[in-house]
């Protein structure tokens, strides 16, 4: 392609980008020469995560094996479709499970659950192995001893993205496993109505943890798995926690950057 | 065949195939010098090259494609949501070769005074429009299309409405919790559930306080980090992800064991013979009746517990991590060594478990204390 007389898309492309429409929104034109594409890193706030310049050994996928950028790209994702489900899906008892079984049957080639669904295991899976990659190449040692501490409350919060997600489609499989999930949190020493410790917070006779008043119901609004806490987990699951996450994704991204970007043999 | 089946079948059994793996892993992964002359003895290192890799890979494939001749293998494997697990497996063990692979072969550069091939590469800086950008962009078309395809060949499951009063058998947790579940078969809820997974992410964001060894930044090696990939692949491979893959595979009603090859037999009955130290104690070694004192019941396991987190640091300081507490230093090294401690107490209760049927070693019950 470098070589011989360019083609009509290539001439119509250039034609474009000399236009006052196309140089109002791409100040750089279209990056040929090492300028250009030193200039473009620069004034597009998306590509200005990234440095302009490194080291040939950060960007081969034998080394980063990709995985932090998949797990960004697979949240994106799933925000799309995520946004998409909300229009149709509303969290209660009654229509829940409904309105899941009208996506399944009535959207015609309606693969946005699906999306949904398996890019939310693959996020994990993701995440698991970005972890993994950080660990075997020692880039948790100083100076990123920090970011890798944000990195675990980030892989934390994404299973906890995954775990409010699966109780909404409100089946058989959504509420046990969350009751199998919510069971531990009665167990928690002190503040669960079943964990060791629970009957010392006691006046008299009078037990303050109860089943209606521990960790447990805190977290499921009442004492099982129902109208209160496929609410509660509905507004966790699309607002709460994604804007906890967000706030750690971007102290991540900032913080490979300031801590030298991606590591590299000194 | 059915005899082959069944040989797998007891061999896959959380007694056999267990300790069978943690014999295996630290001459796989060796933590120390001993080991490694061990493992270059053995030729384990062989793994991790690219006949090995082929090896591995042509190994998993063929033993998979086995399984799924079978019906109560295929049943199990292709359950929409059990997919991802059986991509982990594959996924999990394809990187940690190509992790320990590039970790050889820096250490063998690195034996003839070479450095690294990270720092070869690292000589040369290119801009990251185009040779980075376009790799992420192939790397977004090439999982966006693997999602869709995944998504258009496979439903997402959608079991019957949600019924408060009929509990499935097994109930299970997310495929991601299933390590914790698998550790409620050993430990009370407080521990399983809310103890360790507190414990399991302060312990990883410990990691880069403890692990003070600066050598091994920015490009994989084992043999300058091998006790700490040791640990790590310890409590990642086997304690992580091969917990969750036995809870999602191997167990079915009544969250009974079965092998890979065997029908869920709702009616599989196991013997329920697990009896407390407390009563082992008192019953079957002193033939007496059990102290009604709480603290006189308990008092043997109670010192066996504050002995395993005093004592054995002390004893572990002196002989096996000598150099590491040296390093480490007094509060550093029992941060670590109560991890290690914490986490170690799993496979622990599990062979108390399987050898002595020990339920637990305190069983306080009237605080819902058992440990």
């Amino acid at each position: 392609m470098s070589s011989g007389e360019p083609n009509v898309i290539a001439k119509l492309i250039d034609w474009l980008s000399k236009t006052q429409v196309a140089k109002a929104i791409f100040r750089t034109g279209i990056p040929r020469n090492r300028r250009q594409r030193m200039t473009v890193m620069l004034n597009n706030v998306f590509l200005h995560l990234h440095p302009v310049r490194l080291p040939k050994h950060a960007v081969k996928i034998k080394y980063t094996w990709c995985m932090g950028g998949l797990s960004f790209f697979i949240f994106l994702v799933l925000t799309v479709t995520g946004i998409l489900l909300m229009f149709y899906y509303r969290p209660t008892v009654e229509y829940a499970y409904g309105d899941v079984m009208d996506l399944k049957e009535q959207v015609p080639l309606g693969i946005m659950r699906e999306i949904h669904r398996w890019g939310a295991h693959l996020m994990v899976i993701t995440v698991w192995l970005h972890m993994f990659r950080v660990f075997m190449t020692g880039s948790y040692k100083p100076p990123r001893e920090f970011n890798w501490i944000i990195g675990v409350i980030l892989l934390v919060l994404t299973m906890l993205m995954s775990f409010t997600g699966y109780l909404l489609p409100w089946d058989q499989l959504a509420i046990w496993a969350i009751t199998v999930g919510s069971n531990m949190a009665g167990a928690t020493p002190f503040v669960g109505a079943a964990g060791p410790g629970s009957n010392l917070l006691a006046l008299g006779d009078v037990n303050f943890i109860t089943s209606a008043s521990d960790a447990r119901f805190a977290m499921l609004g009442g004492r099982f798995v129902g109208e209160g806490a496929l609410l509660r987990f509905y507004v966790l699951h699309c607002i709460g926690l994604p804007f906890v996450i967000m706030i750690f994704m971007i102290v991540h991204f900032w913080r490979v950057r300031k801590d030298g970007g991606i590591s590299g043999p000194v | 065949m059915d005899q082959f089946k069944h040989l797998i079948n007891i061999l896959a059994r959380p007694y056999i195939m267990f300790p069978a793996m943690i014999a295996a892993f630290f001459f796989v992964f060796p933590p120390t010098e001993g080991l490694m002359k061990i493992n270059r003895r053995l030729g384990l290192y062989k793994l991790w090259t690219n006949k090995g890799g082929v090896a591995i890979f042509s190994f998993m494939i063929a033993s998979f494609a086995f399984g799924l001749t079978d019906e109560n293998f295929r049943l199990i494997v292709t359950k929409p949501d059990n997919v991802p697990i059986v991509g982990l497996i594959f996924l999990v063990v394809f990187f940690l070769w190509l992790a320990m692979k590039q970790g050889w072969d820096n250490d063998a550069r690195q034996a003839k005074g070479l450095k690294p091939n990270e720092a070869e590469d690292a000589k040369e800086n290119i801009l990251v429009w185009p040779d980075l950008v376009y790799i992420e962009l192939i790397a977004l078309v090439i999982v966006s299309a693997l999602l869709i395809f995944w998504a258009v060949s496979l439903h997402a499951p959608l079991e019957q409405p949600a019924n408060p009063t009929v509990s499935p058998n097994p109930s299970k947790a997310p495929w991601y919790f299933l390590g914790l579940q698998e550790m409620l078969v050993y430990f009370d809820p407080w521990i399983a559930g809310v103890l360790f997974p507190t414990v399991i992410m302060l312990g990883f964001m410990a990691i880069p306080f403890i692990d003070n060894n600066r050598k091994g930044l920015g490009y994989y090696t084992f043999n300058e980090r091998k006790m700490a990939i040791s640990i790590f692949l310890f409590l990642w491979l086997i304690l992580w992800i091969f917990l969750i893959v036995t809870g999602t595979f191997l167990r079915g009603p009544n969250w009974n064991f079965f092998g890979p090859f065997e029908y869920w037999d709702i009616h599989k009955l196991e013997a329920l013979t697990n009896i407390n130290l407390s009563e082992m104690i008192y019953m079957i070694f002193l033939q007496k009746q059990m102290p009604s004192n709480i603290l006189l019941r308990e008092i043997w396991g109670i010192l066996l517990v504050v002995g395993y987190f005093t004592l054995t640091p002390l004893i572990l300081a002196k002989t096996l991590f000598k150099d590491i507490f040296k390093s480490l230093g007094p509060l550093r090294y029992s941060v670590f060594i109560i991890l290690l401690l914490l986490a170690t107490s799993l496979p622990i209760k599990m062979f108390l478990r399987w050898i002595f049927n020990i339920k637990y070693i305190i069983a306080i019950p009237e605080f819902f204390l058992n440990i």
